[in-house]
């Protein structure tokens, strides 16, 4: 046994805590698949996992709580940094969230922008996943393939709104400006192209031996404990579950827009690379109708509710009234209505929902995020017991979570 | 004279409030006359007390007592809502003396939302319901962590988020926005002892706090020094060169460099 003091602290790894034969061992937090932050204390019989303990809770920036000493456009830049691969994702939560709040009705234009820019996202936080997936499993060229075409999407992005990874680029009412002249070339041009990459990454590891024998019949997840613990997005569509908030909830521009949602009934974790591959194809879909969508629509970009949206910058510097308005807004911020609101949004990871107590104040009394990842987090509980240590690997990364969501 | 603190709410106060203000509030409807009539209609003949119901935004919201959470949800489960998609609480402690709970349900079959709603006084306490839907594990947990709301029959009712011997409960409207007492102290007390207190100072909890002359955790642009170095007021132009250098890396000159068009 150690005998901790001040000069000399208690080291867990330093000796195996054993009872039963059993052991301790603690997964990450420097683990490279426990993304620096999890950590996942385990207890092995043999190579089994017979129960798992994660603790997270290394980053908490209480996000909630500086939500309720801020306005909601303050708060808007810092929903970036919950999940900070697919940032815009977070933004339009809290935009629709608000808007609905508020019955804000946002113009066509701007619906279009949102939606292409919550694809990219989307395509660019999947090949995330991919990619650490792969790299967590063993596959280097994958990864390094992955972040070539993400290269390509955050350069879109960036051409944008100016950033590339804490984007911004929504605001409450619409968003802040239009495509840049070229903008939509370039993404045909990738559209036309990322098809064929993600038929590179499937020739790499779908039929792939090592691949299949990792992921198949691995961390195998029922439709009941799908439901039971909350899953949303790709964890319980694999688990065959049908429910994507797109179809089911349509917002934006959605239930225009042909595109289908894969399925799967075998809940493994080859399933879910499966179906994460399949959602890039079909964002791509998305995204090729949004151009077309984008064409034919309208110039405004800002809605029209001069109580909680500034108006246009020209009308600011036309109209005296407007100035007294945007001066009023930037301020003391808007004042939402009085009542309570839970929004779901379909986030890259799953179900991404604000809820929002207002009490008529600029910042909310309350703001819950429900972050999908925090409930696919408290999964490992059940679903790492019985598996082998390597395959802890897999269904991590599997699971694609993001720490900085789960502690929020 | 000692500066006035409220001790009930020590969040930030808006500097203006216009007394004229007439806030809007959301329009709340009936449930018996919308999809969620049927349920209504389920919860009443269960004998289940409900304080209050309505349609808000499109959304089943149910009050009821706090003793009756499992029934209710038990009710709720077996009308077809699978999935509890949230918990968590809102404090009314300096109003009402307690916390509001909310349990957010999702029914996937019929493509419908439900919040079921609970007043709970300050030091009561919340049945668990970890057996009907098992993602109330970690919710409950956060929300014991986060409110200080003690759950009956949690398999594992342990701080999630904070420390496990961190003093008090962050999103209680009395906790102050950068931590109390406590938590400047915690760190220091933590790693190196009580005695240390005053050798290392109180823990500074601003997050944007930046100091120009601190070089260990900031580079001023076009002031860069070493880390930990004295300060330089004069401007300088960073230009990457090493001493002695890697022989095949030439100097990288600001104005001899390549910028791409395109991407290949």
């Amino acid at each position: 046994m150690q005998n901790p003091s001040k000069l000399r602290p208690f080291f867990e790894n330093i000796e195996f805590e054993e009872n039963n034969g059993k052991m301790i061992l603690n997964f990450g937090p420097q683990h490279p698949s426990a993304h620096g932050q999890l950590k996942l204390v385990l207890e092995l019989d043999g190579e089994k996992v017979v129960r798992a303990m994660p603790e997270i809770g290394f980053m908490h920036r209480g996000v909630e709580k500086m939500a309720e000493n801020m306005t909601f456009q303050e708060f808007l830049p810092v929903t970036d940094r919950v999940d900070y691969i697919a940032s815009s994702a977070n933004n339009y939560a809290l935009c629709a969230a608000v808007e609905k709040l508020c019955d804000i009705e946002v113009p066509r234009r701007a619906q279009i922008i949102r939606t292409m820019l919550l694809e990219l996202n989307r395509i660019s936080s999947h090949l995330l996943f991919l990619a650490t997936h792969a790299l967590d499993v063993g596959a280097m060229t994958v990864f390094l393939y992955a972040f070539r075409e993400r290269e390509y999407i955050l350069d879109l992005i960036e051409k944008y709104c100016g950033a590339r990874l804490t984007h911004s680029s929504i605001k409450i009412g619409g968003v802040f400006l239009d495509l840049p002249s070229g903008w939509t070339e370039e993404l045909l041009a990738f559209c036309n192209k990322f098809p064929s990459d993600i038929a590179t990454y499937e020739g790499l590891l779908s039929e792939n031996r090592i691949w299949r024998m990792r992921l198949e019949g691995v961390g195998v997840l029922s439709r009941e404990n799908a439901l039971s613990w909350g899953c949303s997005g790709v964890m319980l569509r694999a688990s065959g579950v049908e429910f994507d908030i797109r179809k089911a909830e349509p917002y934006l521009v959605y239930d225009e827009i042909d595109f289908e949602v894969p399925y799967s009934n075998t809940g493994d974790c080859y399933a879910r690379y499966k179906l994460y591959m399949e959602e890039m194809r079909q964002s791509v879909k998305i995204l090729l109708q949004c151009e077309k969508l984008y064409n034919n629509s309208g110039p405004e970009i800002l809605a029209n509710s001069p109580q909680f949206v500034s108006a246009s910058k020209e009308q600011i510097m036309t109209q005296n009234y407007s100035l007294m308005q945007h001066f009023v807004l930037v301020t003391q911020g808007l004042k939402a209505k009085r009542g309570e609101i839970y929004h779901p949004t379909e986030s890259p990871k799953g179900e991404l929902g604000f809820y929002i107590y207002s009490t008529a104040e600029s910042s909310p009394y309350r703001l819950k995020i429900r972050a999908p990842s925090f409930f696919h987090c408290a999964l490992y509980e059940e679903l790492l017991v019985g598996q082998y240590v390597a395959d802890v690997v897999t269904i991590i990364g599997s699971s694609n979570i993001i720490l900085g969501e789960i502690d929020r | 004279m000692r500066e006035y603190q409220d001790r009930k709410n020590a969040q930030k106060k808006h500097y203006y409030k216009d007394s004229f203000y007439v806030a809007e509030q959301t329009r709340k409807f009936d449930a018996q006359e919308s999809e969620f009539s049927e349920d209504l209609k389920a919860l009443n003949s269960e004998n289940l007390e409900i304080l209050d119901s309505y349609v808000e935004l499109g959304q089943f919201v149910v009050y009821v007592k706090s003793s009756e959470n499992l029934k209710a949800l038990r009710i709720f489960k077996s009308l077809g809502y699978e999935v509890l998609s949230e918990i968590s609480a809102v404090d009314f402690i300096s109003q009402k003396g307690g916390f509001e709970v909310f349990y957010q349900l999702l029914s996937i079959s019929n493509k419908k939302r439900a919040r079921v709603k609970c007043f709970v006084k300050k030091a009561e306490m919340l049945k668990s319901v970890v057996e009907i839907y098992k993602s109330a594990n970690w919710s409950e947990r956060e929300m014991y962590d986060m409110f200080g709301i003690f759950i009956q029959n949690h398999p594992n009712l342990k701080r999630l988020i904070m420390p496990d011997d961190w003093h008090s409960h962050p999103l209680l409207k009395s906790y102050p926005l950068h931590g109390d007492e406590h938590a400047r102290w915690y760190e220091v007390d933590k790693i190196f002892g009580r005695e240390y207190r005053e050798i290392i100072g109180p823990e500074n909890r601003d997050s944007a706090k930046i100091d120009s002359k601190d070089t260990f955790n900031f580079g001023r642009i076009y002031h860069e020094v070493e880390r930990g170095a004295k300060p330089r007021d004069e401007k300088i132009l960073q230009e990457y060169q090493e001493d002695g250098g890697v022989a095949f890396v030439k100097r990288a000159k600001r104005g001899s460099s390549k910028i791409l068009e395109k991407r290949p």
